[in-house]
């Protein structure tokens, strides 16, 4: 059947034209190969995330009087509900973390090196997107937690210099976090954002095909040394089985985190009662948020939040045009930015683990 | 400058204006009083100082010193304290209620100032134990004075105030607990410490509910009295409305208005009110009943029927609840579950108000109610925990299968490298 299928395909399109590109690509092979996958397995996440948001689009109801009761019906009385919502809530998370990992290592290993400037770019746009799911997602079950965090994170937000009240009020659809929130953030997450990613994502997948795989600085340079030692796989299928296995590893931990540890709802939101103590954002805002909490409220003369907000705005760019940096730093330009990729990494980690100790 | 003053006509200007300017501004502030500067420099008792006074609701109100004491403070030293300035000097104390009463009796007058504020209490001083006494002579009963403070005067919704309700059993205690003070009335002098070890002084102290009762609220403030036996349940009925209205049912009500019993405090005591348990209803030292019932009687059975049915519902909805948690504790969504859980428990809170009416048919219908609820939930919790074991065993089937997958995927791409190497290896020998 699938000959039937392939004849009848080849006597419209040319089969073997058409598969040419895949069974030509190849990968090079050495010890730090299997970063690679980090990038696929975030990309099989996105896909879980597509998927177990459309089933939870059919009972879901963006409003502040269903919207609890909603997802509460999902993880009680729909079928493999508790599942697709435990998966769509563990899958986000995995998905950013993912994504974290594959940017430091396409920092480390140096893949943002020109020629692959916009390739790093469109990652890093995705990585901001991929927060901005997660934020946005935070709010939807309209419980305790989710509805402070995100008064405070739009607080946050406020605190930006000239358009940061006009932002908050964007936002939020007023002055404070409402049904009209609610709403937004739906839109935001189910239609803004995804229509976003897909066009980035695509760009992205394409650049990644047009230029291919890059290999690490140290091992270009023992390949130019000694060509002989140069090896390589062929994409389709030795590189695209080893990267099944991986997304079946990622499988295998995504279900078992959604059955022994489903995602919990918490209590419904009461916008009239006080912030329960320990309010504190989704761990990927963690080492944001412990910062902001820690810088003084004057700091010589500007204002402790706005310039903690500015310091993460101005890093950000930084971050998102690293590769340009690189090259105009010259010899030193490799150092730097390996340097800035460790301080980073380890204030990410510290902080985070701070935010979640400090009480 | 000088060329304008030195012109006649705004210098007189000039004039006119302060003297205009002096006038206004004097009579909008407060009437000018000397007392406080003599007798900030007093000794106590005579010493009354400006930051004391301010903080007082009389003066805050634009009230002085002589709307009391009278005298003219605008006349300099003793003057301003001389008769002919209609000066009253200090007021005994069995002239102080009526002299309170002299304003706060006069609704117009008070109407002005704070029109919400009761105009009967001197009417109501006049009936307490401590206005009767005063009238006989007794002048160490207490008077306006000793509860609301006297030149520091605050409002009872000042936390600092002597008689707001987190400070009014202290400000009783200061008397009733004094046994030297209180010597010759009769009374015990412990009922502050009793206070102190109840269930409404916790629910006032550590739960913060300022309406949890205290002194006042079972005596009255102004007509301040001990209850009487008959009016015993009316004043615990304030609060306690459907444990009132069981009692009302009850045979003991009859029996113990014949015995002259005062209702609630036979079971429950007065001052030092306990948390009740069901153990009131039990044999034990906590055990009430059996005081006066005696053991194999139809009320002791009765006693013994309650107490069973109340330990039943009591295990049914601590066996439920256990359940539930460890459910919760495990992932699962038992929050409806938790919700129905919570009428079971509003059962067995009925149930315990029931017990008043000491008829086991009434109990019972209760306990059946809860018991219907707490087996529902206990099935509930009991689902959960099945369907918790489904998912793992699901999820250990879905890893075997993954790990299947694995290792045929491992095993199909080395074959294929394999037998790449060996074309590969073929070629090279052609």
């Amino acid at each position: 059947m699938f000959a039937a299928l392939r004849d009848w395909i080849d006597e419209r399109f040319d089969w073997a034209a058409l598969t040419a590109p895949l069974r030509e690509k190849a990968v090079p092979k050495h010890d730090l190969s299997y970063w690679y996958f980090l990038g696929g397995i975030t990309l099989f996440l996105f896909g879980i995330q597509v998927c177990t948001g459309i089933l939870l689009l059919l009972y879901y109801r963006p409003s502040a009087t269903e919207a609890f009761e909603s997802v509460q019906y999902i993880m009680t009385r729909v079928q493999f509900g508790w599942l697709v919502r435990s998966i769509h809530s563990w899958a986000a998370n995995l998905m950013i973390f993912t994504a974290f990992c594959h940017m430091f290592s396409v920092l480390f290993l140096g893949a943002y090196r020109k020629p692959r400037e916009l390739t790093w770019i469109t990652g890093m746009l995705l990585l901001f997107l991929a927060m901005g799911f997660g934020f946005s997602g935070y709010l939807l079950p309209w419980n305790t937690l989710a509805f402070f965090a995100t008064k405070v994170g739009t607080e946050i937000t406020g605190q930006v210099p000239i358009i940061g009240h006009g932002l908050k009020v964007f936002l939020r659809g007023g002055e404070d976090v409402t049904g009209a929130t609610l709403t937004r953030f739906f839109g935001f997450h189910v239609a803004l954002l995804p229509g976003l990613t897909v066009l980035l994502l695509l760009i992205h997948i394409a650049l990644v095909q047009y230029f291919g795989m890059s290999v690490p600085p140290g091992v270009e340079a023992r390949w130019k040394a000694s060509p002989s030692e140069m090896r390589q796989m062929k994409f389709f299928p030795n590189f695209f089985l080893r990267e099944l296995m991986s997304w079946y590893i990622a499988l295998g931990v995504l279900g078992a985190l959604a059955a022994i540890l489903p995602w919990e709802l918490g209590a419904k939101a009461d916008p009239f009662a006080p912030a329960p103590a320990g309010i504190r954002p989704e761990w990927y805002f963690m080492f944001m948020f412990q910062t902001l909490k820690k810088i003084p409220a004057r700091v010589w003369f500007a204002d402790g939040d706005v310039l903690g907000i500015l310091v993460f705005g101005v890093a950000g760019i930084v971050w998102l045009l690293l590769p340009f940096f690189e090259q105009a730093g010259g010899r030193r330009g490799r150092r730097l930015v390996l340097g800035a990729g460790i301080f980073a990494l380890s204030y990410i980690i510290a902080m985070t683990i701070y935010g979640y100790m400090a009480k | 400058m000088d060329t304008w003053l030195n012109n006649g006509f705004p210098r007189s200007l000039t004039l006119l204006l302060t003297i205009v300017c002096v006038c206004v501004g004097g009579a909008r502030a407060q009437t000018p009083s000397t007392c406080l500067d003599c007798h900030a420099a007093l000794d106590p008792p005579l010493q009354v100082t400006q930051a004391q006074f301010s903080q007082d609701i009389h003066a805050q109100k634009g009230l002085s010193c002589t709307s009391c004491h009278g005298g003219d403070p605008g006349k300099a030293d003793m003057d301003a304290m001389s008769k002919a300035a209609g000066f009253r000097g200090k007021i005994q104390r069995n002239q102080i209620p009526e002299l309170c009463g002299h304003c706060h009796s006069d609704g117009t007058f008070m109407r002005k100032y704070n029109p919400s504020l009761r105009t009967d209490q001197f009417t109501q001083y006049k009936t307490s134990v401590h206005g009767k006494r005063l009238v006989q002579g007794d002048t160490k009963v207490a008077v306006c004075i000793d509860c609301h403070g006297v030149h520091d005067l605050r409002p009872a919704s000042d936390p600092r105030s002597k008689i707001s309700p987190l400070n009014v059993a202290q400000t009783c205690s200061r008397c009733h607990s004094d046994a030297k003070y209180m010597q010759g009335y009769g009374i015990p002098t412990d009922q502050y410490a009793n206070y102190n070890r109840s269930v409404h002084h916790e629910a006032m102290t550590v739960g913060g509910d300022l309406s949890a009762p205290t002194c006042p609220t079972c005596h009255g403030n102004h007509g301040a009295a001990p209850p009487g036996i008959d009016s015993v349940k009316n004043v615990c009925a304030n609060c306690h409305v459907f444990q009132a209205q069981m009692y009302d049912k009850s045979t003991h009500k009859v029996a113990f208005q014949s015995a002259g019993l005062p209702g609630c405090v036979v079971c429950h005591s007065n001052h030092d009110v306990s948390l009740p348990t069901d153990a009131k209803l039990g044999t034990g030292p906590e055990a009430v009943c059996m005081r006066c019932h005696k053991p194999g009687d139809i009320c002791d059975q009765a006693r013994a029927k309650m107490q069973q049915d109340l330990t039943q519902l009591d295990g049914a909805v601590k066996a439920a609840d256990r359940i539930l948690g460890v459910a919760e504790s495990s992932g699962m969504e038992v929050s409806e579950a938790r919700t129905e859980q919570d009428q079971a428990r509003d059962s067995l809170t009925k149930a315990r108000v029931t017990i008043h009416s000491f008829k086991t048919d009434l109990v019972e219908q209760d306990i059946h109610a809860g018991l219907k609820i707490a087996a529902m939930t206990q099935a509930e919790g009991q689902a959960a925990l099945a369907e918790r074991d489904r998912r793992r065993r699901g999820l250990g089937l879905s890893l075997v299968i993954i790990l299947a997958v694995l290792l045929g995927l491992r095993l199909y791409i080395r074959q294929i490298e394999s037998n790449a190497s060996t074309v590969e290896t073929a070629e090279l020998r052609h």
